[in-house]
């Protein structure tokens, strides 16, 4: 088994680690399906408000790709179609009737070809599970990668184990990779952590197991695929979480849609954070629901609010507290919103309570030492100033601040020649984190990868 | 007490906000504000939290990096001129001449530049940069003593009109702003930044007071005209004439410490500029016949003039400097050598620090450019492998 060691990146200690126990196993009354989780997709409604939806029934097309579909997480009626200004779709919105009856669709064998595999994946939409590298939207099913990279492992604060969260569906997975893999021309790589060596998905077989050792972004698939099989200019990468796994199996082996996954609900602001089982697009106040969310006014004497995100601190989606769980997300991050004000806080010789990447502060000194974080920006947006910082914690050749600004310049050409294609925004995101200048890294990479679908559409 | 001053804040917030009676004054007022606490804003992007590092706590490591070679310089400006006029001072009483003599440079530099900023920051509705911090202060450190203040002054808006706000203000510009300060006096007021009489305070007016035989040359001078310099460790420790904050080595490691600790400076430039300078000088002496400048001893060139104050302070500025890693180590070896090139074949200015790195600004891009080449072309080669 080779392993990969990677120096770059860091790993920033965050109070309010799930512990790792299934807690409750949440029955929804009401899910979700946000056509904002899906990049690049502009939505087609399948559904009218009143009509019932089995689990696995689409609720919405892409409208460029009409075979790409999005389908309901449960079985009920859809109670509502959100939609915000301009009459863009925002939300498909779906009682459930807790009896979790799914389409039924034919259980496919293992000697199946692709295009049959394929089918039944865009028929149950599952398909919009495989994100293709580079640009990170949904693959094309009419594409030959030329690998598959799976990455087993979380190395975000705060993010979901996923070696708990899939330990018992070691089966499905497999079944999941069997057939993926007819699709590549090259090898299916699943990559886990050097610190975690019973993970459940070291036995996977027909795979190659790498291990990566050091910090996060060690677990980003991104980041992965660059030291594995870097992605050129035409080459075409397809990447599937290993919880998304678990659901094609599902289907593939038994014919039925069965989103369930564990999920983190983690952060400095729950008391007792734990894992819940739940389906893709609960709603934050159900999977809450018995969680002690904080009150807190330690502070600097301020009353904060909290923040509910989906997925993990470094790249989710803030969602509010009356949102939903991402479609790819196994981790609810609640941490405390950040808008209070510090007096001299840039100026104090030691701030304790905040940690820094920067030695101009002390939390070197306690290098073990777990924080509360909040969302507070930390400073003013300043054009790039400090150079050499993004590279420490981009474990990739890449020159990141050349990338932006190309982005930022709009120039194509130079985009393509600093990397454009081998990002996403949250390989990025420790970049974001550690910027004095408190540039907004992810947006504009994302701005950059809109552009290049424009531009080579 | 720290509510107390929120408070105050917020009072006075509607005055200088959009309509109220000040809100002309916005961006300098949210200047004042964010200076004083950090403000309420929240993450609005994918990654919901932050470093606490900003950019004014880049600056302020900045400032107390400078904070050695400033006391430095404070202290020798009051031994060069007590020496010069034979006064028998102790330490306090040369301290508080140099402080009473540096603080209306200080003064003016921070005036004229902050004012120009907070004005440019108020026209174009943007919040005002920290950048000029650190630049007000290094201004004054790098002039004479005796430089007039309205010279200082005009150098001031100058740089920081043409060698900033044209730019685009902080993180854009092509110079150094405080160099380009110094480089104007320079080819605008030569009479005035050269010659034996400036770099003590009091001699150019005074001159008929001053000890018999006093010359107040800079070593730079000395050597460079074949004469008796001071000794390599009298300029490590740095009581010689010079500009304000250049001449004590010892002072400017200490800064550089605090530079590198904190990962604001390179080390990677400090150290090539050091190497630069120590390849050309040795190069000079196995070359040079005895006796000549040539053959005066390397290292000294390090201690010397504004070497070591350029390799620390301003080679390094992140803005202008090469922002690749291997680009560093490139721009600081040559800084380093075209330094000690200047000193040694260029007779009209004996200096050569405050133009090698001027040029070197202009080259770091050319210099990044050719950094990059080696990633570009190993991505195009996977690009023609995927075709195939």
């Amino acid at each position: 088994m080779e392993q990969i060691r990677l120096h770059k990146g860091l790993d920033i200690l965050v109070k309010g680690e799930a512990k790792k126990v299934v807690c409750k196993t949440l029955v929804p009354k009401v899910v979700a399906v946000r056509p904002s989780d899906f990049k690049n997709v502009v939505p087609k409604l399948l559904v009218r408000e009143g009509d019932t939806v089995k689990a696995g029934q689409p609720v919405f097309g892409d409208k460029a790709r009409p075979q790409i579909t999005f389908a309901s997480p449960v079985s009920g009626t859809v109670k509502a179609v959100v939609r915000g200004e301009k009459r863009k779709l925002l939300a498909v919105e779906i009682a459930s009737d807790g009896k979790n009856e799914s389409v039924q669709f034919e259980p496919v064998s293992t000697s199946a070809g692709k295009d049959e595999i394929a089918a039944k994946l865009l028929a149950s939409g599952l398909w919009a599970s495989i994100i293709q590298r580079p640009y990170g939207i949904i693959a094309n099913p009419a594409d030959t990668p030329k690998a598959i990279v799976i990455s087993a492992f979380n190395s975000a604060p705060l993010a979901a184990d996923i070696s708990l969260t899939v330990k018992d569906e070691v089966e499905n997975i497999q079944a999941a990779v069997d057939a993926l893999a007819k699709f590549t021309s090259g090898k299916v790589y699943v990559n886990i952590s050097a610190g975690d060596e019973n993970s459940p998905l070291a036995n996977l077989k027909g795979v190659v197991i790498t291990k990566f050792k050091g910090p996060h972004p060690a677990g980003n698939v991104g980041i992965q695929i660059a030291h594995l099989c870097p992605i050129g200019k035409g080459d075409v990468v397809w990447t599937v979480k290993p919880q998304d796994l678990v659901v094609i199996g599902r289907l593939l082996k038994k014919g039925v849609y069965d989103p369930s996954r564990i999920v983190a609900v983690a952060g400095s602001r729950v008391k007792n954070p734990a894992y819940v089982k739940c389906v893709p697009g609960a709603s934050v106040k159900e999977l809450t629901d018995g969680f002690d969310i904080k009150a807190q006014k330690e502070i600097y004497d301020q009353e904060c609010g909290v923040r509910y995100i989906s997925g993990n601190i470094l790249s989710g989606e803030n969602v509010g507290e009356n949102g939903y769980l991402g479609y790819y997300d196994d981790t609810l991050s609640i941490i405390t919103e950040g808008n209070y004000r510090e007096l001299f806080g840039w100026a104090k010789i030691i701030r304790s309570k905040k940690f820094s990447l920067s030695k101009s502060y002390f939390s070197w000194l306690m290098p073990k030492k777990k924080y509360n974080v909040d969302t507070n920006l930390n400073g003013g947006v300043r054009p790039f100033v400090v150079t050499g910082l993004y590279e420490k914690v981009l474990p990739m050749d890449i020159y990141p601040v050349y990338l932006l600004k190309a982005i930022i310049t709009e120039d194509i050409e130079k985009m393509e020649q600093l990397g454009i294609y081998e990002v996403v925004g949250e390989d990025l995101a420790l970049c974001e984190y550690v910027c004095p200048s408190k540039v907004n890294v992810q947006e504009i990479i994302e701005q950059g990868i809109s552009l290049m679908l424009k531009e080579m559409a | 007490m720290a509510n107390g001053i929120l408070k105050l804040i917020d009072k006075m917030k509607p005055t200088f906000s959009k309509g109220g009676k000040f809100g002309w004054l916005g961006s300098t007022f949210e200047a004042f504000e964010t200076f004083a606490a950090v403000p309420a804003t929240v993450t609005k992007g994918r990654t919901q939290v932050r470093d606490c590092v900003d950019l004014k706590r880049v600056m302020i490591a900045v400032i107390v990096a400078l904070l050695p070679p400033f006391l430095f310089g404070m202290w020798n400006t009051g031994e060069q001129h007590s020496l010069a006029f034979g006064l028998e001072w102790g330490f306090w009483m040369k301290v508080w001449f140099g402080f009473y003599k540096i603080l209306p440079l200080i003064l003016v530099s921070y005036i004229v530049g902050l004012g120009i900023e907070f004005a440019v920051a108020q026209v174009r509705g943007h919040e005002v940069n920290e950048g000029f911090l650190v630049s007000g202060f290094t201004i004054p450190m790098i002039m004479p003593i005796d430089v007039p203040l309205w010279i200082l002054a005009l150098a001031t808006a100058f740089a920081v009109v043409f060698g900033k706000e044209i730019f685009g203000g902080t993180g854009m510009n092509i110079w150094n702003p405080a160099l380009l300060a110094r480089a104007f006096v320079f080819f605008a007021y030569p009479s005035m930044i050269t010659g034996d009489s400036i770099w003590i305070e009091g001699m150019t007016n005074h001159a008929d007071a001053l000890v018999d035989g006093f010359s107040g040359a800079t070593p730079l001078a000395l050597a460079a005209d074949g004469m008796q310099a001071p000794s390599f460790l009298q300029m490590f420790i740095g009581n010689i004439p010079g500009s304000i904050g250049e001449t004590s080595t010892i002072a400017i490691l200490l800064g550089a410490i605090v530079l590198i600790w904190t990962g604001v400076a390179s080390w990677k430039i400090i150290v090539s500029c050091v190497a630069g300078a120590a390849f050309v000088g040795l190069l000079a002496n196995g070359l040079a016949e005895p006796g000549t400048y040539a053959a005066y001893p390397w290292y000294n060139h390090l201690v010397m003039g504004g070497f070591a104050f350029g390799a620390v302070y301003m080679a390094t500025d992140p803005v202008s400097s090469s922002q690749t890693e291997v680009g560093k180590w490139i721009y600081g070896f040559l800084i380093g050598a075209l330094c000690v090139v200047l000193r040694l074949f260029n007779g009209g200015y004996r200096e050569g620090m405050m133009l090698a790195i001027l040029f070197m600004n202009t080259m770091a891009p050319l210099i990044d450019w050719c950094v990059l080449r080696p990633s570009i072309r190993r991505r195009e080669k996977r690009a023609v492998a995927a075709k195939k």
